[in-house]
C-alpha cells in the first residue's frame, strides 16, 4: 500500500522503524499538547463543527435568511420524487464507472508499457503527467477549445471524412455528459499511472525470473504475479478514484455546469447549484449527506486499514 | 511549458525498441496534442481564428493575448489572490501538521491513535458535506468574502491528511536518537526543531510540492467564500474570463496559459518530490 510504506523508503533513517512503546516521557510535555491541540482546533472550527451542522441542516428547511425550520425527513422523502436528483445520481454512478474504471485500467496499462527502464522513459511519463498539475478549470477550458462547433475534433472528423459525426458536443444533451469525461480522464490516467509506477517497481523481480522458469508466459505472469503483487496499490487506486468521483465538481461545472438540461449533472454540480443559486440550503444539504453517505464505505474502509497501520 | 516533441533521435534507436519508442510516442504526443493546441492558439490573432477557424494552421503571431487576459481581464489581481492564498497555506498547513504530527508520533499523547483517525477523517469527507455552514460560519466570524476565510478553510480542511502522512513518516526515526538527545538536556523543542524535523525534510518537500498544486488549483472552496470578483483566486478568475471573452479563444487560451504556468514551474522544477509526494497522499 503506497501510502502506508513510503516512509520507509522515502525516509533517510537506515534502520527499521522501532516499535517499542517507550516514545517518551510518560506524562506529556504541555508544548507537546499544545502542538497537538492547535491543529486539532483548526480543523475542529472549519471541518468538524461544519460537518455536524451540514448534518443538522439537511433536517430542515432554510434559505439562508430566516431561521433554519425543523422539517425531520421530509428533504429525502422530497429526494424520491426529484427527476433532477435521480438523473444526477445515475450520472455520478455512469461517472463512478466510466471514470473511474477507464482511468484504473489504462493508468494500470500506461505504467506497464512505460515501467520498463529505457533511454527517453522519463520523457514519456513526465507528458503523461504534465495534465495532473493543470487546475481542472483550465484542463476544462483546453477542452471546450477542442470540443468548439468549428473546433479540432470537429474539423478533424470533417478532413477523414466523417462529416456525418460532426457534433456540438457540448451542447447536445446525448453527448454531454461523456464529453465532460474525457478531459477529466485526460488528467487522471497520468496519476493512476504514477501509483501503479510505484507498486510495479516494489514488485521483487525474481518472482517473475520463478515464474519464467516454471514457464509461465507474458500474460500467465502478469495474472499470476503482477495482479496479485499489485492488490496494495489497488485498494489505494479503488480509493482515489471512488473519493475523486464523487468529489468531480470543477472540470463539470466549468464545462457545462451540468447542462443542457442537467444532462451532465452530478450530485455535487447539483448539491451546488441547489444550495448557493436557489438557496435551498437545508435540501442542498440533503443531497451533501447522500453524497456522504456514498463515500462512508470508502472512508471507513480507508481509516480501518489506517488505523491497522498506525501503530 | 516548453515540452520539445520527440525528436527523430529515440526512433533511431535499435529495432528491438523501434516498438515502445512508436507506442509511447504516440501516446505522448496525444497527451501533449491538447496543450500544444492551447500554447498555439495564445499567441494567435482574433482576426486569424475568426476566418481560419481553431484547428487551422496558425497564419499570425501576437503577444497581445498575453496583456488582454493578464490586465483587462483581471488575471493579474487573480494571480496576486492565489499566491497570496496557497503560500501561507502551504506553509502553515505544513508547519502545523508537522507539530501535531509529532506530538502523534513521539508521545504517549492519550487517545493517540483515534485523534489520528479522527483527523484523517476529516480531510476524507466530501467538501460538499461542509460547504453550505462553512459559508455561514465565515459570514458569522465577518471573515465571509475576504482572502483569510480561504485560508483558514483550505488550512482546516487540509491539516488532517499532512498530521496522517507525516506522522507515517516521524514514526520511523528511531527511538534512541530522540532519547540521546532528551538525555543531553533537550527539551521537546529542541527534539522537535533540531532532530525530527530535519529528518522529515524529504517528506516535507514532497508535501509542500503536492500542496502547492492543490491548493492552487481549487475551485470549490474559493467560490464557497469569496464573492467579488476582485477576492477570486485564477481557477475561479478563469471562468470569469470564460464569461467575459466568449468565444475570443485566443485570450481564454492564453489566461489558461497563465493559469497553469505556476504549478507546471513547480512540476518541472520539483518532479522528482512531486512524484513522491503523489505516492505518499495516494488518499487524494
Amino acid at each position: 500500500m503506497a501510502v502506508l510504506t513510503a516512509p520507509h523508503r522515502g525516509s533517510k533513517v537506515p534502520t527499521p522503524p522501532s516499535r517499542g512503546r517507550d516514545r517518551g516521557p510518560g506524562r506529556t510535555p504541555p508544548l507537546v499538547l499544545a502542538f497537538l491541540l492547535v491543529p486539532l482546533l483548526a480543523e475542529a472550527v472549519w471541518v468538524f463543527w461544519p460537518a455536524l451542522q451540514g448534518f443538522y441542516l439537511s433536517l430542515t428547511n432554510w434559505d439562508g435568511v430566516s431561521a433554519p425550520e425543523f422539517v425531520g425527513l421530509a428533504n429525502f422523502r422530497e429526494m424520491a420524487g426529484d427527476d433532477v436528483f435521480r438523473d444526477a445520481a445515475g450520472h455520478t454512478v455512469l461517472w463512478l464507472v466510466l471514470f473511474g474504471g477507464l482511468s484504473a485500467v489504462l493508468g494500470l496499462a500506461a505504467a506497464l508499457l512505460l515501467q520498463q527502464e529505457r533511454r527517453g522513459v522519463g520523457f514519456y511519463r513526465a507528458a503523461l503527467f504534465l495534465p495532473v498539475v493543470f487546475s481542472l478549470v483550465a484542463t476544462a477550458l483546453v477542452w471546450q477549445a477542442i470540443y468548439q462547433p468549428d473546433g479540432v475534433l470537429n474539423q478533424l472528423l470533417s478532413s477523414v471524412g466523417l462529416d456525418g459525426l460532426r457534433h456540438a458536443w457540448l451542447a447536445d444533451q446525448d453527448t454531454a455528459l461523456y464529453a465532460v469525461i474525457v478531459p477529466a480522464l485526460w488528467r487522471q490516467i497520468g496519476y493512476v499511472m504514477v501509483l501503479y509506477l510505484a507498486g510495479l517497481k516494489g514488485i521483487d523481480p525474481s518472482l517473475y525470473e520463478a515464474a519464467k522458469v516454471d514457464g509461465a508466459g507474458r500474460w500467465q505472469r502478469f495474472r499470476h504475479v503482477t495482479l496479485p503483487q499489485l492488490r496494495g496499490v489497488n485498494a489505494v487506486v479503488l480509493s482515489v478514484i471512488i473519493i475523486d468521483s464523487l468529489r468531480s465538481f470543477d472540470v463539470v461545472w466549468s464545462l457545462t455546469r451540468g447542462g443542457p438540461y442537467h444532462s451532465s449533472e452530478l450530485l455535487s454540480t447539483y448539491m451546488y447549484s441547489t444550495a448557493f443559486q436557489s438557496l435551498r440550503l437545508g435540501y442542498g444539504s440533503a443531497l451533501a449527506v447522500v453524497i456522504f453517505v456514498l463515500a462512508f464505505g470508502v472512508i471507513a474502509s480507508y481509516l480501518v486499514r489506517a488505523f491497522r497501520e498506525a501503530d | 511549458m516548453a515540452i520539445p516533441r520527440p525528436t527523430a533521435a529515440p526512433r533511431r534507436r535499435r529495432a528491438a525498441t523501434a516498438g515502445f519508442h512508436l507506442g509511447a510516442g504516440a501516446l505522448a504526443v496525444l497527451w501533449l496534442l491538447p496543450i500544444a493546441l492551447v500554447l498555439v492558439t495564445s499567441l494567435r490573432s482574433f482576426d486569424d481564428i475568426a476566418a481560419h477557424g481553431l484547428g487551422s494552421w496558425p497564419r499570425s503571431f501576437t503577444l497581445d493575448n498575453f496583456g488582454l487576459a493578464w490586465v483587462d481581464g483581471g488575471q493579474q489581481r487573480a494571480l496576486v489572490n492565489s499566491l497570496v492564498v496557497t503560500v501561507p497555506c502551504v506553509l502553515v498547513t505544513l508547519a502545523l501538521a508537522a507539530m501535531a504530527a509529532f506530538a502523534l508520533s513521539r508521545y504517549e499523547v492519550p487517545f493517540r491513535r483515534s485523534l489520528l483517525l479522527l483527523m484523517l477523517g476529516g480531510n476524507l469527507l466530501p467538501p460538499q458535506i461542509l460547504l453550505i455552514p462553512v459559508s455561514k460560519l465565515s459570514e458569522m466570524m465577518g471573515v465571509f468574502d475576504t482572502l483569510p476565510a480561504l485560508i483558514g478553510v483550505q488550512i482546516g480542511f487540509g491539516v488532517g491528511f499532512y498530521v496522517f502522512v507525516l506522522h507515517g513518516f516521524m514514526r520511523s526515526i528511531p527511538v534512541e536518537i530522540q532519547q540521546a538527545a532528551v538525555m543531553d538536556g533537550a527539551g521537546p523543542w529542541q527534539v522537535f526543531w533540531r532532530i525530527i524535523l530535519p529528518l522529515t525534510r524529504p517528506a516535507l518537500a514532497a508535501l509542500s510540492a503536492l500542496s502547492f498544486t492543490w491548493i492552487f488549483n481549487d475551485l470549490l472552496w474559493a467560490i464557497t467564500v469569496l464573492r467579488s470578483d476582485s477576492k477570486m483566486p485564477i481557477t475561479a478568475a478563469l471562468i470569469g474570463l470564460q464569461g467575459q471573452y466568449v468565444s475570443m479563444w485566443n485570450v481564454i487560451a492564453a489566461g489558461s496559459v497563465i493559469a497553469a504556468a505556476p504549478t507546471v514551474a513547480v512540476f518541472l522544477r520539483f518532479q522528482r518530490h512531486f512524484v513522491a509526494g503523489l505516492n505518499l497522499g495516494a488518499v487524494k
